[in-house]
Order: structure tokens, then sequence, then C-alpha cells
């Protein structure tokens, strides 16, 4: 375990587990824009989909700690890694230029943290349902009696109020530059890439970042323009 | 051609430096920019004012001792040169130029354009050699080396060890520099027996000097005058893992 420590205290050691926490973020990430189209399927597609996930509630506790670690083992490097980074340059340059950086690249930690607050925002909002109670309680009345957790409802109404739909999207565009430098930046880090794949994994952030933020914006975007519309008899 | 410099100005290490604007006039293009420089030094040594301090020595591009920092870019805007060999028909008649030492914690200004480059060498001395037993030179071909190999070391060996790669990093991260002295090595089979054992010790003397840390921009590439790829910055980071499993 000592061992361990000195590697992560390391300059190349933080790098690998900031890019190893950021890759499963990746999965992550992927993993929720797939569940979030599920909204086109319908109001029964997205409940139903929902319900299972919360149905393997010992899993979904694991996932949650592990998700947790994940988190703080990402912004604890970065942090760590940025505060180093601002030391070594301690006297600025009077004339500051920049040949091939991309911007995505050089505001890391400030897009990093603006998508930091956004899930806590949204976490606080659909998960424990404390910032915006009217959205976050909504339930499906089931044909056979009962009722489960309304997800289209909490997120069609939610968008509609353009407050929450404006920061979800500046949110996105936040993750698209965090995405597109981070998605390129692992591979490097890991060393996992050569001559020949380079221009690939150079090209794949930004794609990536693109479908992911395209995928998730649309959802604000399609109930902004009533193309989603909110489920009949869905409301309270 | 006519030129206006503002110049990094610092008596010694300890002293507040600040930029002081020269003219710089009648500068033939043909010049270098350490020409046009001594140029102006002959001018304010004539004016009984202490002259521009800034390092040099080969002015041939090989040796890695001039480090100037030129409108933001270590060793000028032209690719894969070093500012002796940057010649000033590369810039315009008239045009104002801002001329800074490398700034990096690791590399103190001791005087006006010269830093102390020494952590480099520090970061050399921890593991930047391979271990032989002396004797009488080994015969040709004794040990076969696979021509790709031999390329691919001797492109990381053409490092100069100049620092513009510190100097360029938006984090002041000597990652470049290391990880060519660690490919120069990586490559060769002379270089295995010491690999995993190298890299873990030249990372921890980096660390220890106070460089920034590597953030995949790629800066480091656009201004090294050997222009040597960060594919070996890739290449570090591969061994330095697999050194801890």
């Amino acid at each position: 375990m000592g061992g361990f420590f000195q590697f992560a205290k390391s300059s190349i050691g933080s790098k690998v587990l900031m890019a190893l926490s950021g890759a499963v973020l990746l999965l992550w990430i992927t993993g929720h824009m797939l569940g979030n189209l599920q909204i086109y399927a319908g109001q029964d597609a997205l409940n139903s989909y929902a319900e299972k996930l919360r149905s393997v509630a010992v899993f979904l506790y694991v996932v949650r700690v592990v998700m947790l670690v994940i988190v703080l083992t990402h912004i604890v490097t970065s942090v760590m890694l940025w505060v180093e980074n601002r030391r070594a340059r301690s006297s600025r340059y009077a004339y500051n230029n920049t040949v091939q950086a991309t911007v995505g690249s050089r505001t890391m930690i400030w897009s990093g943290l603006l998508v930091f607050v956004f899930v806590l925002y949204h976490l606080f909002h659909l998960t424990w349902g404390t910032i915006h109670p009217e959205y976050a309680h909504l339930m499906q009345k089931m044909p056979g009696g009962g009722e489960r957790p309304d997800v289209y409802s909490m997120v069609v109404l939610g968008y509609q109020n353009g407050l929450i739909s404006g920061s979800y999207i500046i949110a996105m565009l936040c993750l698209w530059f965090h995405l597109s430098h981070g998605f390129s930046s692992l591979f490097q880090t890991l060393g996992l890439t050569s001559v020949k794949y380079r221009p690939l994994i150079e090209r794949a952030g930004p794609i990536f970042a693109t479908i992911i933020v395209a995928a998730n914006i649309s959802i604000p975007l399609t109930v902004l323009l009533g193309l989603v519309k909110p489920a009949v008899g869905g409301l309270p | 051609m006519n030129l206006t410099l503002h110049v990094w100005r610092q008596k010694n290490p300890q002293a507040k430096g600040q930029m002081v604007t020269y003219p710089a006039r009648d500068i033939s293009p043909n010049m270098s920019f350490l020409e046009m420089l001594d140029i102006v030094n002959e001018e304010l040594v004539l004016k009984g004012e202490e002259p521009i301090a800034f390092d040099h020595d080969c002015r041939e591009g090989i040796c890695g001792m001039c480090s100037l920092v030129i409108n933001g870019i270590a060793h000028g805007h032209e690719r894969g040169t070093t500012v002796c060999q940057l010649h000033m028909r590369h810039f315009k008649d008239g045009q104002e130029i801002t001329i800074e030492p490398w700034r990096a914690k690791p590399f103190p200004v001791l005087r006006d354009l010269i830093v102390d480059r020494s952590a480099l060498d520090r970061i050399m001395m921890a593991g930047g050699f391979i271990s032989v037993n002396a004797g009488g030179a080994p015969d040709a071909n004794a040990l076969p080396v696979p021509k790709e190999h031999a390329e691919l070391a001797m492109d990381a060996a053409a490092c100069i060890g100049c620092g513009a790669c510190v100097a360029s990093c938006k984090n002041a991260s000597a990652m470049l520099f290391m990880s060519a002295k660690i490919a120069q090595f990586a490559h060769l089979p002379q270089g295995q027996p010491e690999r995993m054992d190298r890299v873990r010790k030249m990372v921890a003397a980096m660390d220890a000097e106070g460089f920034g840390n590597c953030t995949n921009q790629y800066e480091c590439e656009a201004v090294c005058p050997k222009e040597i790829s960060v594919r070996f910055i890739a290449e570090m980071n591969r061994d330095y893992w697999r050194a801890w499993l």
C-alpha cells in the first residue's frame, strides 16, 4: 500500500489515476446518455428503465459508493496537479502565446469544476429531490393499481422551465470542452497511443464529446420545441 | 530594419526584474536573432549602459545554450529552430518584439535572459545513463539493433537539453526533455537492464525539482528545436506505471 501512495503522489502516478478515473467517468457518461435517450421511446419505456435501475437497490448503493470514490479521485488528483502546475510557473510571462494547445485543454479545471457543480445540482434535483420538490416526486399510476416514479414527467416538466434547461445546456457545453480534451488525453497519459493511432485518437475526443453532448442537449431542446410532450394524465 | 525590443532586465537572482524597451536600429535581415542582440549590446556599451545578458555558445543550433522566449514562444515562432538559427528576415520592419527568459520555478533567473538550468542536469544524474563495464570497445554488430529502433533512439537523442519544452509548457513541465532522455535508452538493448529503475528515479528527481505536470497540450513539441515527438512522453508514461506493477 505504501508503494501505491508513493505512485499516487508522483507526477505521472497522479496523472494515471486521473486518466483511469476519467475513463470510468467516460463509460458512465456514455451509459447515462443511452439511458437518457429512452425518453424518445415514451413515458412507459423510460419509467420501466428507471424502475429496473432502482430495483437492484443493493447494487445501486455499491455503484454509488464506487462512483463517489472515482469522482473524488478525479477531482483530488486534478486539483493537486493544477496547484503544482501553477507553482511551477511562479513567474508569469509578460507576453503570452499559444501555438497548438486547444481551448478545451487549457480550461480543463474550470470546465471540470463547472460540470461538478452541475452534477451536484442534478443530484439534489432528481436523486434527492430537494431543490425542485415539485418535479421530483411525480408518480405514474399503473393500470393494475400501484404506482411508480414518473421519471418521464419529471424530465419533461423540468425542461419546460427555461432556467433548468438553460443550465443543463450550459453544463453540457462545459462537458463538451472537458471531454474533447479528456478523451484523447487519457490515451496519451496511459501511454496507449502510437504514431500511427495519434491522429485518430486526437480526432476521437471532439467526436466523442459531440456525440454525447448533442444527444443530451437534444432532450431539453425537443422539450422546449414541444416535440416531446408531457404524458397525458402525467400531472398528479 | 528598425525594431522595438521589450527585454526582461534583472540584475541578479534576488532582484525584481522588469521589462525595458530598447530600439534596434539598422538591423540586417540576414542577421541571426543573437547577432541583432549583439548590435543592440554594442550600442548599450558605447552609451555606458549594462549590455543585455543572454546565453549562447555554438550559434549553430546544436548546443542548446540559447534560450529566449520571443513574443511568448520559446526560440521564436519558426518551427524546429533555435534562437541562434532564427534570422531577422522572419520579422517585419518596425515590429515590436518581447524577449523574456525561460520562466519556470526550477529555472531561476541568474541575470536578464540567463536562467540556471542545472535542474535538468540533476534529473540526468538520477538515471539518465547506462552502467557498463569499462574495457575495450565491443565488436561492431556484436549486439544487433533493428534499424527502426536505432532510428527512434536517435530521434530521442537529438534532444539538446535547451529546456524550451519547459519554457513553453503551460505547466512548466519537463516531461518532453525527460521522456527523450529515457527513450534514447529504452529503444536500445543497452538500456534494458536499468529501464524500469531509470524511469522511476528520473521521475522522482523531476518531481523533486518542482517542475509541473504534463496536461497533453503539446506546446513543447511545437517549440522543440529538434522537433522531438510527444510519443516519447506516452512511452515514458507507459514505462512508469509498468515499473510499479
